[in-house]
């Protein structure tokens, strides 16, 4: 029974990705039939792979959804739970005693909110296949496995500072704005090549896995901790998982090239 | 390999500090087995549909050499895919409902759908401006640094003024406009127009349309917010 269960949502995800899909495929189909005016060479081997994209998305959502996704949201609610985070500690009015107190008590929130972050950004799909590309573009240069360790370790600080600043209560403007400035000043001195793969990485991150995870993590976290706004501070973890990701990917650029100096920065021509 | 480390961060939390054993084992395992099965089909799918469709079509547009056609694809391609992507309907859905609690707008069901769908529009809007942007940048070969700088001033001068009400989910809308199967294609076909272009450097001018398309986002809904309830 529990098996045929899984089928059905199977199919209702496989629907849900179709729909998804559709509108790109008019787009292509669109553009190919008015503008190239040319059949598609290929066909039956894209069309097959374009199956194989939508089935394995589905799989993969249904397996996300299903499985991980409730137990991942149920251990960020216990995380954040006041009676979880007591412990020991007598008095439960001691843990409020404003907001720096809180924060220690928090750690384990924290670290959770790191290894979350990290960890779900290197199954992130997007991300893998735009390392794909990376690795592809840049002739091995740059290791699709390093630039996704970089990124991933910049979602986790993101939403290990993300999730401290819900805990403090400080408004998301001041890290973001301190971010942007501070990732500006890291672009100037970057190796140039990096720049926009960085940049692409801040949005990438984002995607399937993390998003839904963050979301509910920050939602748990304002509605457990008092004095947050559930409209203020539930969303913008995800802000801090696109920021982070820029800064580390520039300074792994920064790192490999000053270390190992096999980062084809002048190298890099451009096409004849 | 790929899912490993969300296996070990989950086994770790449960065993070492919430100290309960795992409440449904049985279907979490199935789950794993799931993503990984699910994971490793997409990417055999990635290399062989997503990637060249990109490429292919980026090549046949610079052939063809008209720039206007080419502008309307980066736009249609963005718009369209956002306005359909099921991550942004949800989050607009509850920011919709949060709002409508906090009182910021109407609790009246027409007045939540007329705000979510605003969201939603203006959300796709901006990715569909950002495409078009995208690809006159790769065509021309501007460095992306300066969209960035022009972006970010724009969206620092935007938080200024919007409401906070809005500032949360402007940020968040920037991020969640990437899907699994957007980001692919639209990196195909930035590094492919940029292949194909004389003179442009594919690692360069190439990437870039998805930090752009993430930008745009966060400037337009704050706009939107201001247009809805006032500035700050």
């Amino acid at each position: 029974m529990a098996k045929l269960h899984y089928i059905d949502i199977i199919f209702d995800s496989l629907f849900i990705t179709l729909m998804g899909i559709l509108p790109i495929i008019l787009v292509f189909a669109f553009f190919q039939w008015a503008v190239i005016r040319k059949k598609l060479p290929h066909w039956k081997k894209l069309l097959a792979g374009m199956g194989m994209v939508v089935l394995g998305l589905a799989v993969f959502i249904v397996g996300l959804e299903e499985c991980i996704f409730p137990l991942g949201t149920s251990m960020a609610q216990q995380l954040s739970d006041p009676a979880f985070l007591m412990g020991d500690s007598p008095s439960p009015d001691s843990l409020f005693d404003g907001r720096r107190i809180g924060a220690e008590f928090y750690v384990e929130v924290i670290l959770f909110g790191f290894l979350i972050g990290f960890a779900t950004t290197l199954a992130e799909p997007a991300l893998i296949a735009v390392a794909l590309k990376a690795r592809e573009i840049s002739t091995g240069a740059i290791s699709a496995l390093g630039l996704r360790m970089a990124v991933a370790l910049g979602v986790g600080v993101g939403v290990a500072l993300g999730v401290f600043r819900i805990i403090e209560g400080t408004p998301i403007q001041y890290y973001i704005i301190t971010g942007y400035i501070f990732l500006l000043v890291q672009t100037y001195f970057a190796p140039k090549f990096i720049v926009p793969l960085a940049y692409d990485s801040g949005g990438v991150t984002t995607s399937t896995v993390t998003a839904p995870l963050l979301v509910a993590l920050g939602l748990g976290l304002a509605s457990n901790v008092p004095d947050s706004s559930l409209l203020l501070d539930g969303f913008g973890l995800i802000a801090f998982a696109s920021l982070f990701p820029m800064m580390s990917v520039l300074a792994y650029a920064m790192i490999q090239k000053r270390f190992f100096s096999r980062v084809p920065d002048s190298r890099a021509k451009p096409n004849p | 390999m790929n899912v490993l480390p969300i296996i070990l961060v989950i086994t770790f939390f449960q065993i070492v500090v919430i100290q309960k054993p795992f409440p449904h084992l049985q279907e979490t395992l199935f789950g794993f087995v799931l993503v990984i099965i699910g994971l490793f089909i997409f990417i055999q799918g990635l290399e062989q549909a997503l990637f060249p469709l990109g490429e292919r079509l980026a090549v046949e547009f610079a052939l063809k050499g008209n720039v206007f056609w080419i502008v309307l694809f980066g736009f249609t391609l963005g718009f369209a895919t956002t306005i359909a992507e099921p991550a942004l309907t949800v989050i607009a859905q509850k920011a919709g409902e949060i709002a409508a609690e906090a009182g910021a707008i109407d609790a009246a069901r027409d007045s939540i759908a007329g705000y979510v769908w605003g969201l939603r529009l203006t959300t796709a809007l901006a990715v569909g401006l950002a495409g078009a942007i995208g690809v006159i940048r790769i065509i021309k070969g501007w460095p992306l640094v300066i969209f960035i700088l022009g972006g970010y001033s724009l969206i620092i001068l935007a938080t200024l003024f919007a409401p906070k009400e809005i500032i949360g989910i402007a940020y968040d809308a920037g991020g969640i406009t990437t899907s699994c199967i957007t980001v692919p294609l639209i990196t195909a076909l930035g590094i492919g127009l940029a292949s194909s272009i004389r003179g442009r450097n594919p690692m360069i001018d190439g990437f870039g349309l998805i930090a752009l398309a993430s930008l745009t986002p966060i400037f337009f809904v704050m706009l939107y917010g201001i247009f809805i309830f006032g500035p700050s």
